[in-house]
């Protein structure tokens, strides 16, 4: 059965910008690309089978066998490796260019960590096999604990979590059950610094908290005055992110920290930006009770479109009791697993468990590759170098863009500019689709929410000199453009395989599956 | 370092130009008390790519590989063949190295995969639509039933036995602090599983019913009196699959009317990995998609006209809505869809259906071999390419026996249910396309002494 009946072909698209259009819509090595409902059929697969089906005797699925088409297409594998190359070639890849997207640290991916986490000792291990035939997927989950620990100066780490948004939830409900333990349950108060990320507040509202916002002072770090004035007896902790989110140091988190365990509460550190610091600060000096790290921020798991993530949390001596199952533990006998049922013996306050089985072990191998190439010297190298570059960026455009915080000293990992001073009715948008066509992926676009028109740029530790020069080149001369209204920035990218795409029409008719079209003329609208 | 490309000639001049005499210099805003004088002790010094390579090899080594032993376990986790082609193309720098489609002019590529992927996942469910994945299984069914909750504005989620025991073990965590009760149950070792109890439960303030489907003792059964009960009392039905191949070969809980269908999509191309990471599926009836958790991609035109992709929806994600949000998720599962996507792709309908015909014959085969051992009693009489075998004696000390002789012969209840008498005996087996005749032939046997 085919799957486009109909004939149909989308249609060949116009050529945006210069030249002739085509009759493929192709333009050289820019090539559109169908979907695989449009290309492929329910008879073709790429797919051959050893062996034959013999149907059992008798019916053995109870009368559900599936006998309605299902309606999806297959194809033959020289047609499929071609179709996601092709769609592959639409992408911005860190492998393409610097990616200075803040706050998300985009950098180089190590092809060792790829081969490792593929070793069929790791790759090819069932997550419920008995453990004496896991004992080397075991150690490798203990190894990076130790090495996350070590590096944090913590008491314990949760390897679970899925995510960085998953890691902040695991180190709410720790506080939460503390609480609990405590009797102090009515602590219903979360304070969140109003630049935080928006995982922050929507996590903590999860856990049932109320969120109450703490202001930024006029230099982009949080108002520990109002902060510690709102501390109280209601206040279950706070979340701050450190290094924040304008690219500066917290300074008074020990303070904060301090002033937190004073009233009573606990302090949740959001580590998304532990790469500006891992080898020169511990969190654990800070008073940080609990801290997610980003393996595929700090420790260079591959973002791969968009996850999958992971998100270790890292806790203090207070939160330890109530961190979640599983978790490894060594033993003179190897190594063993924590779980439901063994967890009475010493951990009998673990809040519980978060996933189905042990957490994101493929990325634990990676990350764990990456850290055993750098080593302490290494990974302290890390932090100054993506130091170095961010600062670097910050001063070598302070006179072109505006830097609000240039004054306050030196940033960390990223550096944060505004699109105050360009001229009337152009903002960060336009700069960020400029930069597209200039070969880069725009930087974090109007995020943190307390910088008018923000642009968060973290070039990472893996950028050259060179690619810094020509990144910030790039920047000055298209800042330069919207500084003097240069009306072609408006419907920039020019030459991308897209121009800008119109997202209100897809919220107000989402269009999320594809569907067999109707006629050409019908669908245009 | 082989990933850090500033020379100390660089750095020099950097510094020079951002007026700074040393690195120390960027730091000054650590407060002095908190500030590592140089690498922390104890850690060792930065290795060459040989010297990690032999670590971890080492580490490798002292696992057991599925792929060189009979292999036999199941229980959410599935090993299946996955074509070449399809780790080639997801290790494409531009797939695997891309971030968040959140420019869409140069994103194209990952946005196109999702919007085939959604429609391959509702297609495969049975539902309206579907997202662009979640973390894994265990998870969106917790957000399944946190959304059943907005829905419904009703509390009370009754989970069935037959739910793998980790998904009932997140429920739980996430229920404490939400304040969802959940009415779960443990599953009884026979071959009928639990819908008629459940559609008992069903009252005025039940706001789901979960069940999965195949069952975690590989049990199946008509879902659609289920889904009618639940509707009958405005509670919605929630089915959880955990072998999305088996949809290949029996009907999709969508057909059966189910209102959300959440599953883990690790069979298709992502491998065992230890457990992760993994791919959740989550799909809908159009009437509830503003209510769904995670990333949605939705088709639109480009400023000049011509058809593209987006992130869409996303006034229901915590970027816009924070503390409002219908989640806090911020990611989704990318690669591990592009996998299963492209594993899908490369099947077609036609290959899904052969592949699913090849694991339930295996199975059958199998399960009928099996309960010729003496003190070997089938406990399913309807499965897919998963059965439960009823021991004559604790199954878990069996498994570790049989592990000790190289074979992985399944997953007992024991670990599954540790302290649940009743269940002690019973042992998961699942067959896929990878088991062959000699596997099942070399457990009999193995199962044959060690119970006599």
């Amino acid at each position: 059965m085919s799957i486009n009946q109909s004939g149909w072909r989308p249609t060949a698209p116009q050529a945006g910008g210069a030249g002739a259009p085509t009759f493929t819509g192709n333009k050289a090595l820019m090539l559109e690309e169908a979907l695989i409902f449009e290309i492929g059929d329910t008879e073709t697969t790429g797919v051959d089978f050893t062996g034959v089906a013999a149907a059992p005797a008798g019916d053995r699925l109870g009368g559900l066998a599936r006998s309605a088409p299902i309606g999806l297409p297959g194809l033959a594998e020289p047609e499929a490796v071609r179709h996601y190359t092709r769609l592959s070639r639409q992408n911005y890849a860190i492998d393409l260019g610097l990616f200075p997207l803040g706050s998300c640290t985009m950098k180089h991916n190590p092809r060792l960590n790829e081969k490792m986490a593929r070793l069929p000792g790791f790759s090819d291990v069932h997550p419920l096999a008995p453990v004496d035939t896991v004992q080397g997927a075991l150690a490798v989950i203990h190894q990076l604990a130790h090495w996350l620990v070590t590096l944090t100066g913590m008491t314990s780490v949760a390897m679970s979590p899925k995510a960085g948004a998953h890691g902040e939830l695991c180190g709410i409900l720790a506080i939460k059950a503390a609480l609990e333990k405590r009797g102090e349950g009515h602590r219903k108060v979360i304070l969140v610094p109003e630049s935080a990320h928006g995982t922050n507040p929507a996590t903590a509202a999860f856990a049932g908290f109320s969120v109450e916002d703490i202001p930024a002072t006029a230099d982009g770090r949080v108002d520990t005055a109002a902060l510690i004035a709102r501390l109280g007896p209601d206040v279950a902790g706070v979340m701050i992110t450190n290094p924040n989110t304008c690219g500066l140091f917290e300074r008074d988190l020990k303070t904060i920290s301090d002033a937190v365990h004073a009233a009573g509460g606990y302090v949740y550190c959001d580590g998304a930006n532990f790469n500006a610091i891992v080898g020169r600060v511990r969190p654990g000096d800070l008073g940080v009770d609990a801290m997610h790290i980003n393996l595929h921020k700090t420790f260079s798991t591959p973002h791969g479109g968009g996850g999958p993530g992971s998100g270790p949390v890292v806790f203090s001596e207070a939160l330890t009791p109530f961190a979640p199952l599983p978790f490894v533990e060594q033993t003179d006998a190897g190594f063993r697993l924590v779980e439901e049922e063994n967890a009475e013996d010493h951990h009998a306050d673990s809040f519980g468990r978060m996933v189905a089985f042990h957490g994101q072990m493929g990325m634990f191998t990676r990350a764990l590759t990456y850290i055993l190439s750098h080593g302490a010297d290494g990974l302290r190298q890390v932090a100054e170098d993506a130091v170095l570059n961010a600062n670097y960026v910050l001063r070598s455009l302070e006179d072109t863009l505006d830097a609000p915080f240039a004054r306050s000293g030196p940033c960390m990992h990223e550096a944060i500019f505004s699109d105050a001073g360009l001229a009337e009715g152009f903002s960060t948008i336009d700069i960020a689709k400029a930069l597209i066509d200039e070969g880069f992926h725009p930087m974090t676009m109007y995020f943190p929410l307390v910088v008018h028109g923000a642009m968060l740029v973290e070039p990472t530790e893996t950028e050259s000199k060179a690619a810094l020069d020509q990144f910030i080149g790039a920047l000055r001369s298209v800042a330069e453009r919207a500084k003097a209204g240069d009306q072609a920035l408006k419907t920039a990218p020019h030459f991308a395989p897209r121009a800008r795409l119109d997202e209100t029409r897809a919220a107000r008719k989402p269009i999320l599956v594809w569907k067999e079209p109707t006629p050409v003329a019908a669908a245009a609208e | 370092m082989r990933y850090l490309p500033l020379t100390p000639t660089d750095r020099e001049s950097m510094l020079a130009v951002i007026g700074a005499s040393s690195i120390d210099d960027l730091f000054v805003d650590v407060p002095e008390e908190a500030r590592l004088s140089g690498p922390i002790a104890d850690l060792p010094g930065h290795a060459s790519e040989l010297a990690v390579e032999r670590h971890m090899t080492a580490l490798a080594r002292r696992n057991t590989v599925a792929g060189e032993v009979p292999f036999f376990l199941g229980a959410g986790a599935y090993r299946h063949h996955v074509p070449a082609s399809v780790d080639h193309l997801i290790q494409r720098g531009e797939f695997l190295t891309a971030y968040t489609p959140y420019q869409p002019e140069i994103a194209q590529g990952t946005l196109q995969m999702l919007f085939e992927f959604q429609t391959q996942v509702a297609r495969l469910l049975g539902t309206d639509v579907a997202n662009a994945s979640m973390y894994d299984g265990s998870t969106a069914c917790w957000e399944a039933i946190g959304m059943a909750r907005r829905i419904t504005r009703r509390g009370k989620a009754i989970l069935s036995g037959g739910l793998h025991p980790h998904y009932v073990s997140v429920a739980r965590t996430m229920a404490k602090y939400t304040g969802d009760q959940l009415d779960t149950a443990s599953p009884v070792l026979s071959a009928q599983g639990d819908l008629d109890a459940l559609i008992a439960k069903i009252d005025d303030d039940t706001s789901c019913v979960v069940v999965q489907y195949p069952d975690i003792l590989g049990r199946i059964a008509d879902l659609t009196p289920l889904a009618d009960a639940c509707h009958a009392k405005k509670a919605l039905l929630i089915a959880v699959v955990t072998e999305p191949v088996a949809l290949g070969a029996i009907r999709s809980p969508g057909e059966m009317d189910a209102d959300i269908v959440v599953g883990e999509g690790q069979s298709l191309g992502v491998g065992l990995q230890f457990g992760g990471p993994y791919v959740g599926l989550f799909g809908c009836k159009d009437k509830y998609v503003r209510q769904m958790p995670g990333r949605l991609c939705g088709e639109t035109v480009d400023a000049d006209g011509r058809r593209g992709f987006v992130l869409t929806l996303s006034t229901r994600e915590q970027h816009i809505r924070r503390e409002k949000a219908t989640s806090n998720i911020c990611t989704n599962s990318g690669l591990c869809a592009l996998a299963f996507s492209i594993h899908m792709t490369l099947l077609g309908e036609a290959g899904l259906r052969r592949l699913a015909a090849i694991n339930h014959a295996g199975a059958v085969a199998a399960a009928e071999r099996l309960a010729q051992v003496p003190g070997v009693e089938l406990v399913t009489d309807r499965f897919f390419n998963e059965f439960t075998l009823n021991l004559s004696q604790e199954a878990r000390p069996v498994v570790r026996t049989l592990a000790d002789r190289g074979i992985l012969a399944g997953v007992s209840l024991g670990r599954l249910y540790p302290g649940e008498g009743d269940l002690a005996n019973g042992l998961v087996v699942a067959v896929t396309e990878t088991t062959t005749a000699e596997d099942v032939e070399t457990l009999a046997a193995a199962l044959q002494e060690v119970l006599a």
